[in-house]
């Protein structure tokens, strides 16, 4: 039955764990000498293609990654989890700093059609810039079905029928495929690298292109102006009684 | 200051000076917890070496510092200051050393023998701040890590590496503060203990000088210079000298898990299981016991529903066909003692599902009473005297009025009674107390340790005397005189 080709893309972010601190020309944060790992949601998105591939829906994954020369890690992480195969489009750091979804969701719908792909699964967002564009842009440039923040992928009759979370609760749709999937925190807990899957990564094809390659057009659309720390927490006031309390949110304006 | 009468024996010394330098500490402190006794103008020392924002004396600090998960009496310290980094707590303790202010170093709070608790009149050395991992070298299987960091934050950090640090005493425990009490847990059967996986430590000692217990940037897997340094400060509670940075070895994170979980008619049965487990030689990496209290304290807690009877939660790891062949052979033995509902799980959900009643044992037994506190004991016993121990155990159990459900890293010979108290009711902590210490003496008298993995903090000084003997003790109070001198670090703690 194994007969899907997943492509799934996987984002190099500054570690959930790591104290972000803002750079000193305040146009955006420390990232030298800072852990960076995989985007959690794209780290979701990984194991839900390994898992369809382990009950034999999916015949291959592919890891795609848009990004700086570091961005090999990741896809090797990604290797390690079970994906057969990645690809590097390779954009110098400065050229990076400048581009978002927008570009990286074209780069990925070229990368979609010149790999036939069935499906392709991101994260639902990235923890760095919190977009939550890629996959909706990806779907649009493809003229694909989507389905966004999926919590429950099942295949039923050659479709897809996917639970997404949404603000009201829960919500499912079908989708035919090829289609694009936008994985969310409930989706499934993704495995950890072993240390023998992560020795048979390093011998698994890795790619690189340039967005040059994939006809892309990588001027910037967004300037960053300024990047500010969040105002420091003050002191909290301590009222001796509930009127005060009253009179005082009064003074604020807050009742 | 009194004249005392010049005694020879180390032992009576330490007490002599510690009761002096007490007495001064204490000389005016009232009886309201909310002053302190440090003099404003050493205070102000302290803010002015460590920067004002790193130095408390507010009492809610003070009472978070002061006590752990033990049921042990909050005592808070009279100042909590954050050094961040081993220069600064070197001058904390100079500083200490000089105004004869006892010292408590803090990590995480989550001892369970009173170990971190304050002491009126002390500064509480809390290394949360130093909370960089240093070095990680994943050829190598190590990693140095400071005294602020974590075990969830290191496995965190490691996941992309294929390596873990699997010591899992249940709580997010700092790793130096494992290192301090030498810590165990659910995973010791397969990986041992702190004492096996610590390989180098930086201490500060008593006069303020830094040492690294193997030598500094030493890591390797083994050595035999000099004297073991390391494994002396391993377990020390902080009696010792302060420990600042930990270099630990790592393991490689399991190709596959395989948990299972078995029911049994009695305890004797499900107990005579592990022992043959172990004796089969079958590398299990977790092996619990809960008993029929603690399983119906989880199903309330969880919301499921195992059934309510001595249990055994298990867990092999290794490649596919590894786990197969243990969960099989277990499965066999499981049978052969009577046992039922063998039911075993690959996928990390279904673990995850099945090791949760078995994860929050702790919770579960807290919460069968709201307020109330637990007394844990933590006997350990060899595994052939296991089941007679914990019999006798549950025979003491059934006649007394404290609910103490039992669970137990049994693969170890090594089992907890939670004894569900109310911190309000003295006559409850006396019997629970009383129970804990029979139940300590039974465990020593078979060769067995009054504390496995918890340590001993401050309930159970007079039981390592029992367990090590006066000269054994007499002999530790020694290294301790000749460490600490003017007794500062951690006074009250470990020895009477």
């Amino acid at each position: 039955m194994a007969s899907l080709r997943v492509l799934v893309g996987c984002k190099r972010v500054i570690d959930y764990a790591v104290k972000v601190r803002v750079r000193p020309d305040k146009l955006g944060v420390v990232t030298d000498g800072v852990k960076h790992s995989m985007n959690p949601f794209d780290e979701i998105a990984i194991e839900e293609a390994v898992r369809l591939k382990e009950k034999k829906i999916a015949k291959e994954i592919v890891a795609v990654s848009c990004g700086p020369a570091k961005c090999q890690e990741t896809l090797r992480t990604a290797l390690a989890m079970g994906a057969d195969r990645a690809i590097h489009v390779e954009i110098a750091e400065k050229e990076y700093e400048g581009i978002g979804p927008l570009q990286v969701s074209k780069m990925l719908a070229k990368l979609a059609k010149d790999e036939d792909a069935n499906l392709f699964i991101v994260g639902k967002q990235a923890i760095d810039d919190d977009c939550n564009q890629t996959g909706q842009m990806l779907a649009s440039y493809l003229d694909w079905p989507q389905a966004t923040f999926a919590s429950e992928v099942v295949v039923e009759d050659g479709d897809l029928k996917v639970t997404r979370e949404v603000d009201g609760g829960l919500e499912t749709v079908k989708v035919k495929m090829p289609c694009v999937i936008t994985a969310d925190l409930r989706l499934n807990e993704p495995r950890y690298a072993t240390l023998p899957n992560i020795m048979k990564a390093k011998k698994k094809p890795m790619l690189k292109k340039k967005p040059a390659d994939l006809g892309v057009d990588m001027t910037p659309h967004v300037e960053v102006l300024k990047v500010d720390d969040p105002p420091t927490r003050e002191a909290g006031v301590k009222v001796e009684s509930a009127e005060e309390l009253v009179s005082k949110l009064k003074d604020v304006g807050c009742i | 200051m009194q004249k005392t009468a010049r005694l020879f024996t180390t032992g009576l010394q330490l007490r002599t000076i510690h009761r002096s330098f007490l007495k001064r500490a204490l000389s005016s402190v009232s009886e309201d917890q909310s002053s302190i006794s440090i003099a404003d103008d050493v205070v102000n020392t302290f803010k002015s070496v460590l920067g004002s924002h790193n130095v408390s004396s507010s009492l809610a600090v003070r009472e978070h510092h002061g006590k752990d998960e033990s049921y042990h009496k909050c005592v808070p310290p009279d100042i909590v200051v954050w050094p961040e980094s081993v220069d600064k707590v070197c001058e904390v303790v100079k500083l200490c050393s000089k105004y004869s202010i006892p010292m408590v170093p803090f990590g995480s709070g989550t001892g369970l023998e009173g170990a971190a608790t304050g002491i009126r009149g002390s500064v509480c050395i809390d290394m949360t701040k130093m909370d960089k991992i240093v070095e990680v070298n994943p050829d190598d299987f190590d990693v140095t890590v400071e005294s602020g960091v974590t075990r969830n934050m290191l496995n965190s950090y490691l996941r992309d590496t294929g390596l873990w640090f699997p010591i899992d005493p249940g709580a997010d425990a700092t790793v130096c503060g494992m290192c301090a009490t030498s810590a165990s847990g659910t995973n010791a059967v397969r990986y041992g203990t702190m004492r096996e996986n610590v390989m180098n430590l930086q201490v500060v000692l008593a006069n303020g000088s830094v040492i690294d217990t193997a030598g500094k940037g030493k890591r390797s897997r083994k050595t035999s210079a000099g004297y073991n340094l390391t494994n002396l400060f391993v377990g020390s509670e902080g009696t010792l000298g302060i420990i600042t940075k930990a270099t630990i070895r790592l393991h490689g994170i399991p190709e596959s898990m395989v948990s299972a979980v078995c029911t049994f008619d009695t305890v004797q049965s499900a107990v005579d299981t592990v022992t043959q487990v172990m004796q089969c030689g079958i590398p299990v990496s977790r092996i619990e016991f809960l008993d029929e209290v603690m399983i119906d304290a989880c199903n309330k807690y969880n919301n499921v529903d195992y059934k309510i009877a001595p249990t055994l939660f298990l867990e092999f790891q290794g490649n596919d066909k590894v786990v197969d062949d243990q969960a099989k052979t277990v499965a066999e033995l499981v049978e052969y003692n009577g046992g039922s509902d063998f039911t075993w799980a690959k996928d990390v959900d279904e673990r995850n599902k099945l090791w949760k009643a078995r994860h929050s044992a702790w919770y579960s037994t807290l919460a069968l009473r709201p307020g109330a506190k637990g007394l844990s004991t933590d006997v350990c016993v060899p595994i052939s005297k296991l089941p007679e121990v914990i019999v006798a155990t549950k025979e003491d159990l059934k006649h007394s009025s404290v609910i103490g459900p039992i669970v137990g890293h049994v693969g170890d010979g090594n089992f907890h009674v939670f004894m569900n108290v109310d911190p309000e009711n003295q006559d409850e902590i006396d019997e629970a107390r009383r129970l804990a210490e029979r139940m300590a003496r039974r465990a020593i008298a078979v060769g067995g340790t009054c504390t496995g993995e918890h340590g001993i903090g401050l309930g159970k000084k007079q039981l390592l005397i029992e367990e090590i003997g006066e000269t054994g003790v007499a002999t530790m109070k020694q290294i301790k005189a000749t460490l600490d001198p003017k007794g500062l670090f951690n006074p009250d703690k470990v020895f009477l």
